[in-house]
């Protein structure tokens, strides 16, 4: 756990950057720092390893103060991620990795095989270990950057902006891959952005931060969508809060059976769409009956819609049924179809709760 | 009198050695130009041009101003003889200089202007060379400095500048004349260095509108 | 004329002996690698301690240029002058020549030492200093290592420098590939003198190679790779 009294820090120039910062960062977990720019949430991120020392006040990591450790010790023990990953461009990415474990002593058995190890868990490869930064992608380095901080198992991991250089289709690779990562390893990850999309998305607690370093709100995003505490974090999680609210809302429905038909089988007269579903139950499309007639071939396929699983949020269960051409949202469990559910049934299923 | 030297005596070697280094700058500057476009606008040329105007840097100073009245056919003291050595060094330090400039305005820039029409010259001349000034200007005031130095080597074939202090002083075993002459040459290249950035100031004002801010 | 300086280059003669190419080429190599070493001690320090820390940068970058305005003949003849009577043996007449090219090489591997460093990836040094690098360790494990190429290019143009430069050292009456230069013209034989010349020309760029060679050695390959890409 970590924990910020009364956090202040000013600069010699009068700038405040934080201001008075108190909130408990819980163990395990991701919490998020939030803010716009100019709001403190990068130096309190760097207060925690001591890049930055605050005026006033303390942190305290398991209850130690952070100013009782050396700052090279300190931020050995804690995993560090940076925007443009810093890659050390004249180490390969294996040297990269096991750089901490060298420096907390390890012998070059011990930290080249923690380092490999890393290097797996971040979905890269032994033949890209051997490589240099400069040979790799953007998102490959920011996962060999995710890797190093990873190398020695700390307990704790910062990540400043991470994703914020890599191209949205990578960004969402990789936020996925540190969601699993976290879980896996039960460490506890605090990580700055400015996009609230991204700490929504990603954040199990968020912590929104106003101008001048002051906390605005620390809450599940969930809580931030419903109950924001005032009319600033009201505003910055942004005009469709209601939209994206359904993200954190269970759906609690009843998914009507579907006519289903597989492929090579005659299409079952009547009107209007039919979900062809492969052998094991799994949905493959949307069949037009308007259009076909006889045995389906795959080239009548309509293309699916998004796919909902039972459990998941009211969201994913109406993006299911609004991009589906039938407008049904097909309902699978364990990659079954189990029936579908129309746009006005989430709806409804809203206005119970 | 300074150093045993006659004031006059040292503003007319001033006047010369600025000459014989100042003239070649220019004239060192207008034919690396072209040559430093050429290796920009051909990427194949720029190794072979990089590497071939380097070289003249490294022929001794001594053996070019001697060397250069036999290959040019003018009299051993003539001014000509240190105007080309001199030029030839120039050429060799801004060859480099003027390509790396060229090559560091932004492709989108350079995309852009090309998209609204510029032609080829057009562009060069007024998109790429005003973006390249601070290198250029940085390269010629390194050219600078370093004429100011190596044309007082010419006093050992005895064409008159500053140098002529330090052999008269050497020769009458006196420390003042090249005392005088190192003083004065020290003076004159960051004088001529002092110039050369405040000219790149003035032809850049967009520099200091972003620093302002 | 050509064909008279082609004689001289080819005639075994001119090679070998006391005062033969051979033996010039090494005394001025001698020197000049005395020099570019000195110069480099002075200098890479003071140009890490400035890239490492951002201080005196100002400084650093005026002193170099007053330095590269000093004109190397008058030093030498300073030089020469006041130490010529309180040194003896071939000291009193090569250390002058000595802290002349020192003087000159000083800017070249100054700047780009300190250029080098400046030039590493902030985000780099940010990380360096955040996985729990002393700041020693940022120095030597990730600042020097990147900046090599830019420190190396600066001695090899130091290099260039010392070796066309040390050739006024024939002027004191010291060995070297000068004394071509300087000889050749007292006794107006100009072909000794262009052969002089291309022998220098030659030396440099011999010298220029080997230390390309040496910088492809340590010099990392994910730095080379990183300014291909």
């Amino acid at each position: 756990m970590i924990r910020f009294e009364g956090v202040t820090k000013r600069y010699a120039d009068g700038v405040t950057a934080v201001d008075d910062l108190s909130l408990e960062v819980p163990q395990g977990g991701i919490t998020v720092f939030v803010g716009p720019s100019g709001c403190g949430k990068t130096t309190s991120l760097r207060m925690i390893n001591r890049m930055v020392e605050p005026t006033e006040g303390r942190i305290l990591i398991n209850d130690q103060d952070v100013a009782a450790r050396k700052p090279a010790q300190l931020r050995r023990s804690i995993g560090y991620v940076i925007q443009h990953a810093g890659l050390f461009p004249h180490r390969t990415v294996l040297k990269n990795v096991m750089t901490v474990p060298r420096l907390i002593g390890w012998d070059q058995a011990r930290a080249r095989s923690a380092a490999m190890e890393a290097i797996e868990k971040v979905g890269l490869t032994a033949d890209q270990a051997e490589r240099y930064p400069a040979q790799l992608s953007g998102g490959q380095q920011q996962r060999v950057g995710v890797a190093r901080a990873l190398a020695s198992d700390p307990e704790v991991v910062l990540m400043d902006e991470p994703f914020s250089a890599v191209d949205p289709l990578v960004r969402m690779d990789l936020q996925a891959e540190v969601r699993r990562l976290q879980r896996e390893l039960g460490i506890t990850v605090v990580l700055v952005t400015h996009d609230i999309d991204e700490a929504i998305g990603l954040g199990d607690h968020v912590a929104v931060l106003r101008q001048g370093g002051r906390l605005a709100q620390l809450a599940t995003p969930g809580e931030l969508l419903r109950e924001p505490a005032d009319d600033f974090v009201a505003s910055f999680v942004g005009k469709d809060r209601g939209y994206r609210k359904l993200g954190f809302t269970g759906a609690d429905l009843d998914p009507a059976p579907e006519q289903t038909v597989r492929l090579g089988e005659d299409v079952p007269t009547g009107r209007g769409w039919v979900l062809a579903v492969g052998e094991g139950g799994e949905p493959l499309g949307w069949v037009d009956r308007h259009t076909s007639g006889g045995p389906v071939g795959e080239d009548e396929l309509h293309r699916m819609g998004s796919l909902a699983e039972v459990g998941d949020s009211a969201r994913v269960f109406l993006d299911a049924a609004l991009s589906a051409p039938s407008r049904r949202g097909v309902v699978v469990q364990d990659g079954r179809v189990i029936g579908t559910v129309s746009a006005q049934q989430v709806v409804d299923s809203l206005e119970r709760t | 009198m300074i150093g045993g030297v006659a004031w006059s005596t040292v503003g007319e070697l001033v006047l010369r050695h600025l000459y014989l280094a100042g003239l070649p700058l220019l004239l060192g500057l207008l034919i690396s130009l072209p040559l430093g476009w050429l290796a920009t606008r051909y990427r194949w040329l720029a190794p072979p041009m990089i590497a071939g105007t380097g070289l003249l840097y490294t022929i001794p100073s001594l053996a070019l101003f001697i060397l250069l009245p036999l290959l040019l056919g003018t009299r051993v003291l003539d001014d000509a003889n240190v105007l080309v050595a001199m030029t030839l060094y120039t050429i060799a330090l801004l060859t480099r200089t003027v390509a790396d400039g060229l090559g560091s305005v932004p492709g989108a820039t350079r995309q852009a202007a090309t998209a609204m029409g510029y032609g080829e010259l057009r562009r060069t001349l007024v998109v790429d060379l005003p973006l390249a000034v601070p290198v250029i200007t940085a390269g010629l005031r390194v050219a600078a400095v370093s004429n100011v130095s190596i044309v007082s080597v010419a006093a050992l074939i005895g064409v008159s500048q500053l140098g002529q202090l330090f052999t008269e002083g050497f020769n009458r075993n006196d420390m003042g004349p090249i005392l005088v002459g190192i003083g004065a040459c020290v003076a004159l290249a960051l004088v001529l260095d002092a110039g050369i950035a405040a000219l790149s100031r003035v032809l850049t004002p967009w520099l200091r509108a972003g620093a302002a801010r | 004329m050509i064909s008279l300086t082609w004689q001289w280059l080819t005639d075994p003669a001119t090679w070998t002996g006391p005062g033969g190419i051979l033996a010039q080429s090494v005394t001025h190599l001698r020197i000049s690698v005395i020099a570019l070493a000195l110069a480099a001690l002075v200098a890479v320090p003071v140009g890490l301690f400035i890239g490492h820390t951002g201080r005196g940068r100002w400084l650093a970058i005026n002193v170099a240029g007053a330095f590269r305005a000093i004109p190397s003949l008058g030093v030498l003849f300073v030089a020469t002058l006041i130490l010529l009577p309180r040194l003896s043996g071939d000291l009193a007449f090569e250390l002058p020549v000595i802290l002349v090219l020192v003087l000159l090489a000083v800017p070249p591997v100054l700047s780009g030492t300190y250029a080098g460093v400046e030039a590493v990836d902030p985000a780099a040094r940010d990380a360096a200093r955040g996985v729990g690098m002393t700041e020693s360790q940022i120095l030597w494990q990730v600042e020097v290592p990147a900046a090599l190429p830019l420190v190396l290019s600066g001695l090899r143009s130091a290099m260039l420098q010392i070796i066309a430069t040390a050739t006024i050292a024939a002027i004191v009456g010291i060995g070297g590939l000068g004394r071509y230069l300087i000889d050749g013209q007292a006794s107006r034989q100009y072909e000794v003198m262009a052969g002089g010349a291309i022998v220098v020309a030659a030396l440099a760029l011999l010298v220029d190679l080997v230390m390309a060679g040496i910088q492809r050695v340590v010099v990392s390959r994910g730095l080379v790779e990183a300014r291909a890409g």
